[in-house]
């Protein structure tokens, strides 16, 4: 089944064609790459979904509902949450925080209860902070509960960012070069941490990122973008061996090394 | 060896309160004695400040600041004839803490630079200066004004929600604009209620224009009149009190840190679920409310308005507060207004007056135009970029507020929910 179905979506950015005619199924609860060089359109495409920017044409649709039109926040509400490519946290905020207002939608109390001291809405602070607490742990963060989130390391500051993302309990989690400035032993974690979200949460991970080896290793369907045009689709070895992809992508990484 | 003895002195609760009963209670009779001293009045006043900053239990903290502020200072003050002149200085440091915590929600919390932020005071004190006068006969078909004195306190809630209605009326155009634009827009805006209200009395005579609204109807207390300083300073104080209420409620709230994610990134936060427009216009509603409330009181206050009350450099004077006192910070923005007004009318003032007797029997010779009172505006300035450069969190500075970690942990371990530890992140560091 597909939850997620992107129609011939474009964006122009005045003369300049961000993404053309893209078309995506994602299969609910999979794993799926957006790949390409810099420049290609992945992240313009994931501020399409996010709302960030409207297209220029083409539709989205979440379980077959169009999702164009929307304001950022709805879409999260629907149940789409994503990371930065620039790592966008709440600087200013403790880690926990953090985590809290990635839980925003998800809490029913209103702000007249807390002056009133409604006690619904204490005991609701309260579980969020123990649930915020837990995802902390889940992924690996709990002992900066109380540090300011800028002042985290790199490879924890994009550790927040999914936690953060994933306390709206979304259905679809956007992943935009989340191993971006990680070491070989983050990346692994990272790895592990995307797998077993997953399953654990049930949730189905669109992810863009250059590191190949990571790709290769957990996505289940992969979309290459160049100048943003789709040019190739299809299953790790499948892209592997594509000619127009060597040439594109894995070509040039490949002359790079050798 | 006195650092040791500090940190001694730092954990014994009962030192502690020893130390600070016997400062308060000094200082409180030397201004029982020296009754018209300001000097005496404002070290009493500083025992709030220390009161801060010593490590006891919250809630005996706030027992002792309000037995300071509403028994004892009034009490010291007493006894001279500058106790009503203390107690309007303390009635204006009130309003203008309110206001200034207000205006820490906009700025401080939600990040949105408002230059025009006493149209909201004007606000609520048109709303009582033309009902609690005659003037609203001139324009109501019905009813017989002035409102008699015991209804003033209706118009604390009415200043609030009117003054909250305008918040969002200058929010909705507003928001579309950022940044520095932001703060020009709010600026016209300030500029454009001063100028309205100046300007309608005509062809509908609603605020009588340039004249102000005279012989506004005291407030009453079942009866009772208030007319004294004394007086208005316990109205002050109670909404001086609802305001922090409100304000440290709201701030670890779920809106309170929608307004910060909102203030440190506009992206991240509507795409973490915060609805931007509705997330900002409770800022601008909210804290312009206090503004309200405050305003109905300086019109009882005054018993006559105009608006030259409500000047740009009003807006500006409580943005000072708040970046002296410490963006975002509570406590800093309560210091940052006292210590502003306290500045302006009690020690440029006592300064001049001192110095014109000083030149008067011909000590020195000081030139009018230098007199303390009047360089108000170059003071502030060489303090804020003084500030700007050297310290730029304020003089209490904004602190984030820790969770009891431990005791989440230990809650975190007998709930279950679908996060368990994830085996690989487990001892990563
Ligand atoms: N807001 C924008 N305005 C103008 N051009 C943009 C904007 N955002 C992205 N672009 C352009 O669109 C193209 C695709 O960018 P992007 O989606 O960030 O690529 P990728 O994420 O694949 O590296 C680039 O040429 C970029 O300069
Ligand atoms: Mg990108």
């Amino acid at each position: 089944m597909n939850i997620l179905e992107v129609k011939n979506l474009t964006k122009k950015f005045g003369g300049l064609m961000a993404t053309r005619d893209v078309s995506m199924n994602v299969e609910k609860n999979s794993i799926t790459a957006v790949i390409g060089p810099n420049g290609a359109g992945k992240t313009t495409f994931f501020n399409m979904i996010t709302a960030v920017y409207r297209p220029t044409s083409g539709d989205i649709l979440l379980n077959g509902k169009s999702l164009v039109g929307l304001k950022p926040h709805q879409v999260c509400h629907f149940g789409i949450s994503r990371t930065f490519q620039n790592i966008r946290l709440f600087n200013e905020q403790t880690v926990i925080e953090n985590v809290l207002v990635g839980m925003h939608q998800r809490l029913k109390g209103h702000w007249i209860g807390t002056l009133l001291h409604f006690p619904e809405v204490t005991r609701e602070e309260e579980a969020a902070k123990v649930e915020a607490y837990k995802i902390l742990q889940y992924v690996g963060l709990e002992e900066f509960v109380n540090e300011s989130a800028g002042n985290l390391p790199y490879g924890a500051q994009r550790r927040l960012e999914i936690g953060r993302a994933i306390a709206a309990k979304p259905k679809i989690l956007l992943l935009d070069e989340p191993a971006a400035g990680m070491n070989p032993k983050e990346t692994r974690q990272l790895t592990d941490l995307i797998h077993d979200m997953r399953h654990r949460l049930d949730v189905t991970i669109i992810l863009i990122e250059h590191d190949m080896k990571l790709v290769m290793k957990i996505s289940d369907y992969l979309y290459v973008l160049d100048h943003g045009e789709l040019i190739a689709e299809g299953k790790p070895d499948e892209i592997r061996n594509n000619q127009r992809v060597i040439e594109a992508y894995l070509g040039k990484e490949a002359t790079q090394r050798g | 060896m006195i650092k040791n003895a500090f940190h001694k002195f730092a954990d014994s609760t009962k030192a502690q309160i020893i130390f600070f009963a016997a400062y308060v209670l000094i200082t409180a009779f030397g201004l029982f004695l020296l009754s018209d001293s300001v000097i005496a009045f404002l070290v009493l006043l500083l025992s709030i400040l220390i009161l801060y900053y010593l490590k006891l239990n919250v809630r005996i903290k706030w027992a002792l600041g309000l037995l300071i502020i509403a028994v004892l200072v009034p009490f010291a003050a007493s006894q001279g004839s500058s106790y009503q002149s203390f107690m309007d200085v303390g009635t204006l440091v009130l309003i203008y803490v309110a206001m200034a915590l207000g205006l820490n929600i906009v700025v401080g919390f939600a990040g949105l630079l408002d230059l025009g932020f006493i149209a909201f005071f004007a606000v609520g004190a048109y709303t009582y200066g033309i009902f609690g006068s005659t003037q609203a006969n001139k324009f109501m078909p019905f009813g017989h004004f002035p409102v008699p004195g015991d209804a003033f306190w209706l118009f604390i809630p009415i200043g609030a929600i009117i003054a909250a209605v305008f918040g969002i009326l200058l929010g909705i155009p507003v928001l579309r604009v950022r940044g520095d634009y932001l703060a020009i827009v709010t600026l016209g805006f300030g500029e454009i209620i001063r100028i309205v209200f100046n300007n309608m009395d005509h062809p509908i005579n609603i605020t009588n224009g340039s004249m102000g609204i005279p012989s506004i109807e005291p407030p009453s207390f079942f009866g009772i009149p208030i007319g004294q300083p004394s007086q208005f300073y316990y109205i002050a104080l109670v909404i001086f009190m609802l305001a922090i209420y409100v304000a440290t409620r709201l701030e670890h709230s779920k809106l309170g840190r929608a307004w910060k994610a909102v203030r440190d990134n506009e992206i991240a936060a509507q795409a973490s679920g915060i609805p931007l427009v509705k997330t900002k216009l409770a800022a601008f509603a909210i804290g312009a409310s206090f503004s309200g409330m405050m305003g109905s009181v300086f019109a009882a206050k005054q018993m006559y308005i105009d608006a030259s009350s409500f000047t740009y450099l009003e807006s500006t004077i409580v943005l000072v507060m708040v970046i002296l006192g410490g963006m975002g910070s509570i406590p800093g923005v309560i210091l940052g207004a006292a210590v502003v007004i306290i500045l302006n009318n009690q020690v440029l003032t006592s300064l001049s007056t001192w110095l014109t007797q000083l030149s008067a029997s011909g000590v020195v010779s000081v030139p009018d135009a230098l007199s303390p009172a009047k360089m108000q505006r170059f003071i502030f300035g060489i303090l804020l970029v003084v500030f700007a450069l050297y310290r730029t969190k304020g003089l209490i500075p904004y602190k984030n507020k820790k969770v009891d970690a431990a005791h989440l942990k230990a809650e975190a371990a007998v709930k279950t929910s679908q996060y368990e530890e994830h085996p690989e992140a487990e001892g990563t560091h």
